[in-house]
């Protein structure tokens, strides 16, 4: 008989040394990724310094920081009420799409509206065509019995491709020189800024949108549903769980929160549709939601975060000529490690005898 | 057959190869118990490895086996997060594929259309002549040659070795496996890793066989599709071939399509793959694919007490 190290199941996950875990992750894959930069012989230390002044040192940079964190935000939401049942959307990047397109062709087509019915049929009409675009996997998925990770996945290249579509063709705007885009907004399409400041009224969306998150998984039947129906399907259905419309609900709701970050971008950002704003925001969502265990206060906390790794990535793109893709990189390296984290704060290490 | 039809399925089957290999390697990752969904990372990560190894041996050879082996080094991440630390297995892919893209677009940027050695059709002598089969099949390069040896090898082990069926059973139903002695968590590791190989060859045609240079985003969602083609295929590796050179015809006739001139838009026809991996993933779903489905697949054993 020997003693090794053991591990077993915890009754119930530590609570206050999962903060510690999760900083611990987040620590070590920032290291790893300073050492995937000093094997590329750049100066790591000085490198992470220039991403966290990038995305937080200025007030600049912390406008645009919020300003990038608020579509992640709003579709790492939609992501969360998916995830609650247990519903793997990783179709917010076309259901963002397909939002943007959908608040374009309202602002394109009703350019005599005034500001206050325009913005709402915008959001409106963006509500709709992501909310369907999230409807296809579910309905499918009820149906046919089809993977939604894989369907909703390659929905996202057809969405992108179908934006691509409309700005190289239809919807070209016939003085862009032949860029592929739509013709500016007029400005009551745009929503507009937060007196001086370069933020826009669109963070008052995603705090109304948390907030509604928060009352709907709180305090509404559904809400309660869709969380037991995540826990446990089979549970679930025996207590008569409406569990097939709870599947078209959660992605109705996911693709039109995606929605409304498409039509923030479009409205509020760029002023115009365009394949510049496909930026993978929706992949980005994902990891988001992960990290913030589906809670939408630390959604909002994790969205700014990963924003601000955005915004500083570019800063270092400037400084030290690292490509672009080192935000994705670290992206993944957080999500793994945190991920494997998981593991301390699930299970307990003991001493014990082999028998 | 005219000539067009004729060229059309030889290329039909040179751009299924790379799908073809993915969908080996996750059929075998698959059959063990592992979910993998890192398939796309773990393909741009083996294009990578394998261009950069043939670029600075001049052995496009070389190129290739480091292409596989990269991509099972990825795969082990994900073994490790899943077996290792029981890591949510869909979480664990996505990040793996966030990873791997993120990895080769990064070290790859300083390479971007630069050419580089690579495999060119090589006739087999005999074969090669063969009506219609000749030219279809038998005018490829060796990586393709290569890749039907695999099938009917995959299915072999799969189905009448010994190994075969003790990784199948874990995959099967691990409680079971693990009271008859097998060691559950080793077999899971090694179908992942074995699969992450097979995947990482798959992108290594990419870069040595399809293309000759490297491009960001090489591998454009062939990963997956090779994800979608396992269930089409019901797991098995002869159906892979088929939906493989299916996926493979689709985009040889869109590029040709474009090639002549049509006056469809080029972003309504490269819609097509991802469209038809919708329509086959409907069409598998007629026909009972959850009876084919590893019973144990993507859920994690808890270590015992």
């Amino acid at each position: 008989m020997a003693i090794s190290l053991r591990i077993r199941k915890r009754q119930t996950p530590l609570k206050l040394q999962s903060g510690l875990v999760l900083a611990g992750a987040l620590v070590l894959s920032l290291a790893l990724s300073a050492l995937l930069l000093k094997l590329q012989g750049k100066p790591a230390g000085q490198a992470m310094l220039v991403i966290f002044q990038g995305a937080f040192g200025s007030l600049w940079a912390l406008e645009d920081s919020l300003i990038k964190a608020v579509p992640i935000f709003l579709c790492s939401l939609g992501v969360a009420v998916a995830f609650r049942l247990q519903i793997w959307n990783i179709g917010a990047e076309g259901q963002y799409a397909l939002g943007a397109v959908g608040a374009s062709w309202v602002a394109l087509s009703f350019p005599s509206l005034p500001w206050y019915l325009l913005q709402p049929l915008m959001l409106a009409a963006a509500s709709v065509t992501g909310g369907l675009w999230g409807l296809i996997p579910a309905v499918l998925k009820l149906r046919m019995r089809t993977n939604e990770i894989i369907v909703t996945l390659m929905l996202n290249y057809i969405a992108i491709l179908f934006l691509d579509y409309l700005v190289y063709g239809p919807w070209k705007d016939p003085r862009s020189f032949g860029f592929p885009m739509t013709r500016q907004f007029d400005t009551a399409a745009v929503v507009s800024k937060i007196g001086e400041s370069n933020l826009n009224w669109g963070i008052l969306v995603c705090v109304a949108a948390g907030v509604i998150f928060w009352i709907f998984f709180r305090f509404t039947r559904y809400g309660y549903e869709i969380k037991a129906g995540g826990e446990n399907i089979r549970a679930a259905r025996y207590a008569r769980i409406p569990y097939d419309y709870l599947v078209m609900l959660v992605m109705v709701l996911s693709g039109a929160l995606a929605g409304w970050a498409g039509f923030l971008e479009v409205s509020a950002t760029v002023n115009r549709l365009e394949p510049s704003i496909m930026v993978g925001y929706g992949y980005t969502a994902i990891v988001v939601a992960w990290l913030a265990r589906l809670n939408p206060l630390f959604i909002g906390v994790a969205s700014l975060l990963l924003a601000g790794l955005r915004v500083g990535v570019e800063q270092l793109q400037l400084d030290f000529q690292v490509p672009a893709a080192f935000g994705q990189i670290m992206e993944g390296l957080i999500l793994l490690t945190v991920l494997a984290g998981g593991f301390f704060v699930n299970y307990r290490f003991y001493l014990g005898k082999k028998d | 057959m005219d000539g067009f039809t004729i060229s059309l399925l030889a290329a039909a089957v040179q751009s299924g190869t790379p799908i073809l290999y993915a969908t080996l390697g996750e059929i075998l990752t698959e059959k063990s118990g592992i979910l993998n969904l890192g398939v796309e990372g773990i393909m741009m990560v083996g294009a990578l490895a394998a261009f950069l190894t043939a670029l600075t041996t001049g052995s496009p050879a070389l190129g290739f086996a480091v292409g596989g082996l990269a991509g099972a080094l990825l795969a082990g991440v994900h073994a490790a997060v899943c077996l290792g630390f029981q890591g949510n297995q869909v979480v664990s892919g996505l990040a793996l594929t966030i990873l791997g893209t993120g990895l080769a677009n990064f070290l790859g940027t300083p390479f971007v259309g630069k050419s580089g050695p690579g495999f060119t059709a090589l006739p087999i002598p005999g074969l090669a002549d063969l009506p219609l089969l000749g030219p279809i099949f038998f005018r490829q390069d060796v990586l393709v040659y290569l890749s039907y040896l695999a099938v009917p090898l995959l299915w072999l082990f799969l189905r009448n070795t010994r190994w075969g069926l003790d990784l199948r059973s874990v995959g099967e139903n691990p409680a079971a496996a693990a009271a008859n002695g097998l060691n559950v968590v080793g077999w899971r590791w090694i179908g992942t890793m074995a699969g992450g190989f097979l995947t990482g060859l798959g992108g290594a045609y990419l870069s040595l066989a399809y293309t000759h240079l490297w491009t960001n985003g090489l591998s454009a969602g062939r990963g997956w599709i090779a994800v979608a083609l396992v269930i089409f295929a019901f797991w098995r590796a002869e159906r892979a071939m088929l939906g493989a050179y299916l996926f493979g015809g689709v985009m040889a006739f869109q590029l040709r399509l474009q090639a002549a001139g049509t006056h469809l838009p080029s972003s309504l026809l490269l819609m097509l793959p991802y469209a038809l991996t919708v329509i086959v993933l409907v069409l598998a779903s007629w026909r009972q694919m959850r009876s084919a489905m590893p019973a144990g697949l993507g859920i994690n054993i808890e270590p015992p007490d």
